[in-house]
């Protein structure tokens, strides 16, 4: 098992050069670092001597892959490659545009995006977990039926309108909760609630449909007639062998997301005013600090990576036939 | 007065996409194996009322994708000089309402503006009181901030979302198939080269590539302002630019779903035979893989599409969207969204947003479960 998931780490090495490759195409050789130091000059100020002085300030005065002005081993290290780019791989990721080690934003800012997002995974699974198999527990009638429309009329409404919604009813109408913030230590439920329960209602419709349909797909199966046969209580052939046996497609939705619960959610962060990386992604977005947009994609991937490899053990887990060799 | 008509590249792709489908039905009319599904979808009360409703956002939207520019009055002699606002067809049919602009905001069927302001009365005394509006009860839906129609708004927005969900599909789709139905069906190299491909598309988080996408179109935009010689070929092209992006990195779910099919048509005695014949791979491809794995694409076309149009809001939120001057659900509510902590609240704009958009997604969800129904034997099951 160790050596699959070193050998499984060691897959990793070319999919993440793959997505450096493919940012660093995006960002410095269809937009080149003149594109960037224009940008942030603004109209007004764009002289060439200040491109230069912008790009010396933030390290992007150097070549792409090529360095001739260099000697020796520099000619290939002392490039914006090896500089921006090859970097991450050490986890270096530099400083944003406002001169910030974002390594450090990182280690403060996701705490508070974990503070939400962890209750929002492990309340939902449970949550859509047991919906769906009180659907499925009523198959065929008009509870079920209503459920799967309820869910299907849920999953048709944007997920902007249950934030908004939800911060207008429970904060502004009920005053249960502040509309945005966070305040670290104890009072911090008082902040997260609202962000949990509004992205948990958002969720439902989609995940709680796919479950039930999963669900639905194994109960046809000849040992749950067996199961039932035998004179087992329906709701033990549910929840032992039915849950059991639809554990393996629920781990593959559900595991590879784990680790990048580190990194939030752009959309509740910023509209709860939550301190997290996902509010510090969409305000590097809109205020098109590259460097940052380059660290979050690759620590994205990162993340990802690590979550296919959990996936894997998992099946392990639930289901012994599977071996890691 | 005179007009000029105006082929923007998305009316161009629109016409393009109508005469794909207009073909692929004329060729397939006599076909009973294609017919029968369709016919099994709108036999069904649930998919005909559906389709029906999809049917009149399209009108509108068709309606909206018919542009002109209009001539300005010159002196006799001089060279015609068009104006530079674009319309549409629909622009010329909402003429009231859209030329009807208020001060600013008012609710629905208001006889007076939202806000007080200090006015005067017909005995000369200035006084602060609701100032009547221009045209009172003519605004279904309430005025926005700047005083323009909501429903109008409302009616535009539908062409941006059709255009995001239809478009990216169109994008998307041929590199679908040809990758993911050749990742099957070549199995080795070719397979290995597919999947690393998608898997480091996918690895990276979703919103984060388009916004990067987004980033380095929009710098490039600004960089060669001068080709665009409208604001609106201006948004159009950053439109057009979005479904690309939406279509690059959204392939891969598709591709996944088609190699896994291939993989098991491949084997199966049909293509073997053609194999032993000596059929050439194009042509197996063609012949006998494509036509086999069609029902997969029109779900997943028809499934993608509600996730699409609910996508465009939230991009915009971000700020990646479509161009901040576009009329779209998004920026609809991108605009409105604060206004809900005014006193009294400003909820029109919102609402009318939320509920145009609720209605096409939900009609196309419903739509799509019915087709799914039709076409995947194993889902019929299900029920």
């Amino acid at each position: 098992m160790l050596n699959y998931i070193l050998r499984r780490l060691l897959y990793a090495i070319p999919i993440l050069l793959g997505v450096n490759l493919l940012t660093f195409a995006l960002f410095f050789m269809v937009n080149t670092p003149d594109d960037m130091a224009r940008i942030h000059l603004g109209a007004k100020h764009v002289t060439p001597e200040a491109i230069t002085r912008w790009k010396v300030e933030h390290g992007y005065d150097k070549p792409l892959f090529l360095n001739s002005a260099a000697a020796g081993v520099e000619k290939a290290t002392d490039t914006l490659f090896v500089e921006k780019s090859l970097k991450l791989f050490v986890l270096d990721f530099g400083a944003a545009d406002d001169g910030r080690d974002i390594a450090r934003e990182i280690g403060q800012r996701m705490w508070p995006s974990l503070a939400i997002a962890l209750p929002t995974f492990l309340v939902g699974l449970l949550a859509y977990l047991s919906f769906a198999l009180l659907l499925v527990f009523f198959r065929g009638t008009a509870l079920d039926t209503g459920g799967v429309i309820l869910c299907v009329a849920l999953m048709s409404i944007s997920g902007l309108f249950y934030v908004i919604g939800g911060q207008y009813l429970m904060g502004k109408l009920w005053h249960w909760f502040p509309i945005s913030g966070y305040q670290p230590g104890l009072d911090a439920w008082k902040f997260m609630v609202m962000p949990v329960l509004v992205s948990l209602i958002g969720g439902i419709g989609d995940s709680s449909r796919f479950y039930r349909a999963l669900f639905i797909e194994e109960i046809g199966k000849d040992y749950v007639r067996t199961a039932r046969a035998k004179g087992l209580s329906d709701l033990r052939v549910l929840f032992k062998h039915v849950l059991g046996n639809a554990m393996i497609p629920i781990l593959t939705g559900v595991v590879v997301v784990i680790p990048r619960l580190f990194m939030g959610s752009l959309i509740i962060e910023s509209f709860f005013g939550i301190p997290g990386l996902g509010s510090y992604t969409i305000d590097a977005i809109q205020a098109q600090d590259f460097a940052i947009v380059r660290s979050m994609v690759f620590l994205g991937s990162l993340l990802y990576i690590v979550g296919l490899v959990l996936t894997d053990i998992s099946y392990t887990w639930a289901d012994p036939r599977v071996r890691l060799e | 007065m005179t007009i000029k008509p105006v082929l923007l590249w998305s009316d161009a792709l629109i016409l393009l996409l109508l005469l794909t489908v207009a073909a692929l039905v004329w060729l397939a009319r006599k076909n009973d194996t294609f017919r029968a599904p369709w016919r099994q979808v709108m036999a069904s009360r649930m998919g005909s009322a559906t389709a029906l409703i999809l049917a009149v956002y399209a009108g509108i939207g068709l309606l909206d994708s018919m542009h002109y520019v209009e001539r300005l009055p010159s002196a006799p002699g001089q060279q015609a000089q068009y104006s530079g606002e674009v319309f549409s067809a629909l622009d010329a049919l909402l003429k009231p309402l859209r030329v009807n602009v208020e001060k600013t905001y008012s609710a629905p069927l208001a006889t007076h503006l939202y806000a007080k302001e200090t006015v005067q009365g017909p005995d000369g005394v200035e006084r602060r009181d609701y100032p009547p509006l221009k045209h009172p009860g003519s605004h279904l839906l309430g005025t926005d901030k700047v005083g323009q129609d909501v429903l109008y708004l409302s009616l535009k927005s539908i062409r941006t979302g059709l255009l995001i969900g239809t478009l990216t599909t169109l994008i998307m789709l041929p590199f679908a198939l040809a990758l993911g139905i050749a990742a099957g069906y070549f199995g080795g190299r070719i397979d290995d080269a597919i999947q690393y491909l998608y898997t480091t598309l996918n690895s990276i988080p979703g919103v984060l590539l388009i916004a990067a996408a987004v980033l380095v179109v929009q710098v490039q935009i600004e960089a060669h302002a001068e080709l665009f010689d409208t604001a609106a070929a201006r948004s159009d092209v950053r439109l057009l630019a979005l479904c690309a992006i939406l279509g690059v990195t959204g392939w891969t779910g598709l591709a996944r779903l088609l190699r896994a099919e291939a993989l098991k048509l491949r084997e199966l005695e049909f293509v073997q035979a053609a194999r032993a014949f000596g059929v050439t791979d194009a042509r197996i491809l063609l012949r006998h893989l494509l036509p086999n794995v069609m029902h997969l694409v029109l779900i997943t076309v028809v499934i993608d599409f509600s996730g699409l149009v609910l996508a465009e809001a939230v991009l915009s939120y971000v700020g990646v969207g479509v161009d901040p001057g576009m009329i779209s659900f998004g920026n609809m509510i991108n605009g409105a969204r604060l206004e809900l902590a005014r006193e009294p609240v400003v909820w029109w704009q919102l609402a009318a947003a939320f509920v145009f958009m609720f209605v096409l997604v939900l009609a196309a969800n419903l739509f799509a479960d019915q087709v799914r129904d039709a076409l995947d034997p194993k889902s019929r099951g299900r029920k």
